[in-house]
């Protein structure tokens, strides 16, 4: 076990380090002069010479690589381009809003989810099956914006402590943001949902059919015992992988949520650094992504292991 | 019939199981009626498709979503089965009757450990707490002979072999004390050694408990030793039903006689009497013919069998038989037995070998763990075959033995060239064979044919069989395309099939026609070798005979050389000319057919002629039972492999030195320590043979 751990971990680490020479090769190939940027069109020759040495932007790439590499490592991730400030406590403190929305609607999606799915497969075929099954596609088909704001629409403006623009100042307790997470988190578990809830109908749908739930059956155990304790255990482990990596992308990925609700996450400030050509902002966010969806793959690997004794003990 | 004061345990009243798919019923149980009496052990035949694992599931009542009882009556002990409500049943289930079922290794849940799975229903039926109910687990497990039950006990379902899994599977099913053991083909997936300690085992328990078992199973070996009665099912119905000595010594009814004639006796060999097997195949449950369903496959059927569906008659106190025919059957003016003309002798050995092998080896080199790389241990490899020399000549039939992981199908794909051999010769006609199959030349790919186990697999679903057929042809013999076409009907008519099936697809064929293409393609090059693995047991008992006589004539007009290899050891004294047998990778003992049940023995042949589960209930066997489970192919045990379960083991000479290879009168070869002139005196026949039936 200890040797699958470490080599999960290895994989962790050469997952991140790949991905991050592709943010480092993006930066380079995006057109345009950084110290352009930076100074603007009317700068002069001399000062868009310095400002590349102060920069070392004249370096032979693989050094400037691993110059930046320890840097982001270290933890010093440079200053924003655009507002001039330090980008690290920025990022981070989005980080953290973004963990509170995804946390939200990762506790209530996910069990949910499984809930719905295992509901359809017990009733395979009967009307409840047929409710859950079309009730979820029907929300699957729907883009996010449009269930946001018919949440929006329909919930926030007659609820009146659910608010309809999410726009909180960043260091907002949990307590206090929760109901501006509500909708957001809503939305997202719509999402989520139909992907979660079919896998687990088909998981369990699939292990119903497997013998040893006759074993179990005809040992007289009650139907839930057999259930939750023989099928579900076995039925997740194909739904596992598809949760992480649903976890990476609330971290990461809430795009459109955030800015259908105004919520101040690690989406939110992606779209700003895009639109401002903020590099080193950019750079900082897509490596915290890619951490984030290694961390929930990891995560996933693990429970899978331990889940199933096939991988955990030889 | 008995009186109600004690009524049998288990009685069916013309029970009729539907099947519902797509729309369509189909009937899986017609009108079956039989009773099994307290303390008896009721044993059920049938081939596939006959309803039997339905039979078993429907006495369980579970027969899932879209099987039901559409008519009859189930009553177990005095109780109206069908009556019962879910909460009812989940109360009997496990506590008063329990399924064993077919498949070990899919019946237990991979990711809980073996002790809880018992635990968890010692709680419930017994109201034990998690102490008694640990200690009642690990009794289970110990009355099954698990050799550490409290390792089992804390094992996951992958860590143990077939074996220990099905005697987990008995221990489940016995731990609640059934009055009714339902057994569903309990050793199909088994080897034969395994297969004969499991039986044994359950035979002992049932009895000591003085519960009833009902026997579901394909094979007449299973049921003629250790049954006291026997129904025949066939196409979903009740054919036959007789106390089990009556039934082999007297059948009734004609399918019953064609079962028997189609599996070989204990030492009957194909130049002797040759089997007789049954034409045609079973009908589909939603075509079925409108008189006896037997009648198309009848050598016995008449005008009356084609237009009346018989009854179940009670000939004699005791019988039941479904067959218009049986009073003539009965008084022996008819018999359905079929005589065929013996097989022809096979050459006698006279010149060279066809094919020779010396010291071949297979190995598969084992990827080290990282932690392995660390500590610097030298590279595993699992030692499949070591050291294997044999000699064919043209024309003979050499049948090699052996049970799972005896390396006897590595052995044949190193000859073929689908696997590398490590290391030793093969020569063929005095030419060596490359390893490599690329390196081998048409003429050599000719000469060298296989037919597989699985005929499902073997053929292309995409080509039809007359494409099959010209392949070889054309590719490795260069006839040219129109003649191949030709060649393949021929070839088809050669395996008794029709030549319109050139156009058919593989998936518009039975399993046993897919295996006659199969055959027909591997002497389509006319080679001088065939090598057979395991060639019929995929296939029903009914088809099995058909296919091996096919094989035997084929063989003869082609005066190819056979390597026939199996694990069903009847069948290899019936067709082989010579016997090898082989354990862990290695030959124990090499020799003539005949001579096979003669002893001296090599102890593992020993063991594995008391094994085999013989169809017929006059054969008396020793019980030789191995003990322990077979050594791991990457750990081979030193000196003889076989002395970590040897039972005339000798001591530290069998555990470190190579055995020598010594020669026993009638031509046989022993790889064993002990003095050929000791075995003479010390073995007694481990198979001796009743009066023969009819």
């Amino acid at each position: 076990m200890l040797i699958y751990l470490l080599r999960r971990l290895g994989f962790l680490g050469l997952t991140v380090v790949v991905t991050s020479l592709l943010v480092f090769l993006i930066a380079q190939v995006l057109p345009g002069d950084v110290c352009r940027v930076i100074l603007g069109r009317e700068a002069g020759e001399a000062r868009i010479a310095e400002c590349r040495a102060d920069l070392h932007l004249d370096d032979p790439a693989p050094v400037r690589y691993l110059r930046w590499l320890a840097d982001f490592a270290r933890g010093d991730w440079g200053e924003s381009y655009a507002t001039g400030f330090e980008i690290r406590p920025l990022v981070l403190d989005r980080l953290r809003m973004s963990l509170m929305l995804a946390g939200l609607t990762f506790v209530v999606a996910v069990p949910l989810a499984v809930a719905l799915g295992m509901l359809a497969a017990v009733n395979r075929g009967k009307w409840l099956d047929t409710v859950i099954s079309l009730g979820s596609l029907a929300v699957v088909g729907l883009p996010e914006f449009v269930t946001g704001i018919l949440l929006i629409e329909l919930v926030a403006f007659r609820v009146p402590w659910l608010p309809a623009s999410s726009s909180l100042p960043v260091g907002a307790p949990f307590r206090a943001a929760l109901p501006a997470l509500v909708l957001p988190a809503l939305t997202a578990t719509l999402v989520l949902l139909a992907y979660i809830a079919r896998l687990t109908r088909a998981g369990v749908v699939e292990e119903l059919k497997q013998n040893y739930v006759r074993t179990a059956e005809l040992k007289g155990l009650p139907r839930l015992t057999v259930l939750v304790k023989h099928v579900l255990r076995n039925a997740l482990l194909p739904t596992i992988t598809v949760v992480a990596i649903s976890a990476g992308w609330l971290v990461s990925g809430l795009v459109v949520i955030e800015n259908v609700f105004n919520y101040p996450g690690l989406g939110r400030l992606l779209v700003f650094a895009i639109d401002r050509r903020d590099l080193p902002a950019l750079q900082a966010i897509v490596m915290l992504t890619v951490v984030a969806f290694a961390l929930a793959n990891l995560a996933a690997d693990l429970l899978y292991a331990a889940l199933n004794p096939r991988i955990r003990v030889g | 019939m008995t009186p109600d004061s004690n009524p049998p345990i288990l009685e069916l009243r013309d029970l009729t199981v539907s099947y519902r798919t797509g729309g369509r019923g189909s009937d899986a149980l017609r009108g079956v009626s039989l009773a099994v009496e307290r303390g008896q052990t009721y044993g059920l035949v049938g081939e596939s498709g006959s309803g039997k694992s339905t039979l078993a599931l429907a006495v369980m009542r579970y027969l899932g979503g879209e099987g039901a009882v559409a008519r009859g009556e189930i009553r177990f002990d005095g109780r109206d089965l069908l009556a019962l409500s879910p909460a009812d049943l989940r109360r009997i289930w496990g506590r008063e009757m329990a399924l064993v079922p077919q498949d070990p290794f899919t019946a237990l849940n991979p990711a809980m450990r073996i002790g809880e799975q018992l635990a968890e229903g010692l709680r419930l039926r017994f109201g034990l707490n998690p102490a008694e109910a640990r200690a009642a687990a690990l009794d289970a497990l110990r009355s099954v002979r698990l050799p550490d039950a409290e390792r089992a006990a804390d094992s996951y379902p992958h860590q143990l072999s077939g074996g220990q899994q099905q005697r987990v599977l008995i221990a489940l099913a016995l731990s609640g004390r059934p009055k009714l053991l339902v057994l569903d083909e309990p050793t199909t997936a088994l080897d034969v050694t395994t297969e004969a300690a499991v039986l044994d085992l359950v035979r002992d328990l049932t009895r000591a408990a003085g519960a009833s078992a009902l026997y579901v199973t394909h094979n007449l070996g299973v049921v003629a030793g250790r049954t006291e009665r026997v129904a025949v099912l066939y196409a979903s119905e009740l054919v036959e039903d007789a106390p089990t000595a009556d039934l082999f010594r007297q059948p009734l009814h004609p399918y019953t006689r064609g079962l028997l004639d189609s599996v070989p006796r204990l030492g009957q060999r194909k130049d002797e009497r040759r089997l007789t097997g049954i034409d045609g195949s079973i009908p589909p449950p939603g075509d079925l013919p409108p008189g006896c369903v037997f009648e198309p496959r009848c050598p016995l059927a008449v005008d009356r069998c084609r237009a009346e569906r018989p009854a179940l008659d009670e000939p004699l106190p005791g019988r039941r038989v479904r067959c218009h025919r049986w009073p003539e059957i009965l008084s022996g003016e008819v018999s359905a037995r079929r005589e065929l003309p013996p097989a022809l002798p096979s050459a006698t050995e006279s010149g060279e070998p066809l094919l020779r092998l010396e010291d071949v080896t297979v190995r598969y080199p084992l990827r080290r763990t990282a932690a392995e790389t660390l500590r610097r241990e030298p590279k595993k490899a699992v030692r499949a075959v070591s050291g294997v020399s044999l000699s064919l000549k043209q024309g003979r039939t050499l049948g090699i033995v052996g049970e799972s992981g005896s390396g006897k199908t590595s052995l044949a794909r190193a000859i073929v060239g689908l696997v590398q051999r490590s290391d030793g010769d093969i020569h063929l006609m005095e030419v060596e064979l490359p390893p490599r199959l690329s390196q081998r030349g048409r003429a050599l790919l000719a000469q060298l044919q296989m037919v597989f186990q699985n005929p499902e697999e073997a053929l292309n679903p995409y080509l039809t069989v007359g494409e099959s057929l010209s392949r070889p042809l054309v590719n490795l013999l260069g006839v040219s395309r129109a003649e191949a076409r030709q060649r393949a009907g021929d070839l088809l008519e050669a395996v008794r099939l029709p030549r319109t099936y050139a156009a058919r697809l593989p998936a518009q064929l039975s399993g046993g026609e897919k295996q006659r293409v199969a055959i027909a393609r591997a002497f389509a090059a006319n080679p001088a070798l065939l090598l057979a693995d395991e060639p019929v047991s995929s296939l029903d008992v009914s088809v099995q005979a058909n296919i091996l006589n096919l094989l035997t004539d084929l063989q003869r007009e082609h005066a190819a050389a056979t390597l026939f290899i199996s694990h069903d050891i009847a069948v290899v004294a019936y067709l082989a000319d010579e016997v090898a047998v082989m354990y862990l990778g290695q030959l124990m003992e090499t020799g003539p057919a005949a001579a096979l049940f003669e002893p001296p023995y090599h102890p593992y042949t020993e063991a594995l002629l008391s094994a085999i589960p013989a169809p017929d209930p006059t054969v008396r066997q020793a019980a030789i039972r191995l003990a322990g489970e077979l050594p791991s192919a990457v750990d081979v045990p030193s000196g003889c492999p076989f002395h970590t379960r040897c039972p005339r083991a000798l001591g530290a000479v069998c555990e470190t030195q190579t055995p020598p290879w010594q020669t026993a009168p009638g031509g046989k070869r022993i790889f064993c320590h002990i003095p050929v002139e000791e075995l003479a005196a010390q073995q007694l026949p481990v198979v001796v043979f009743g009066g023969e039936g009819e």
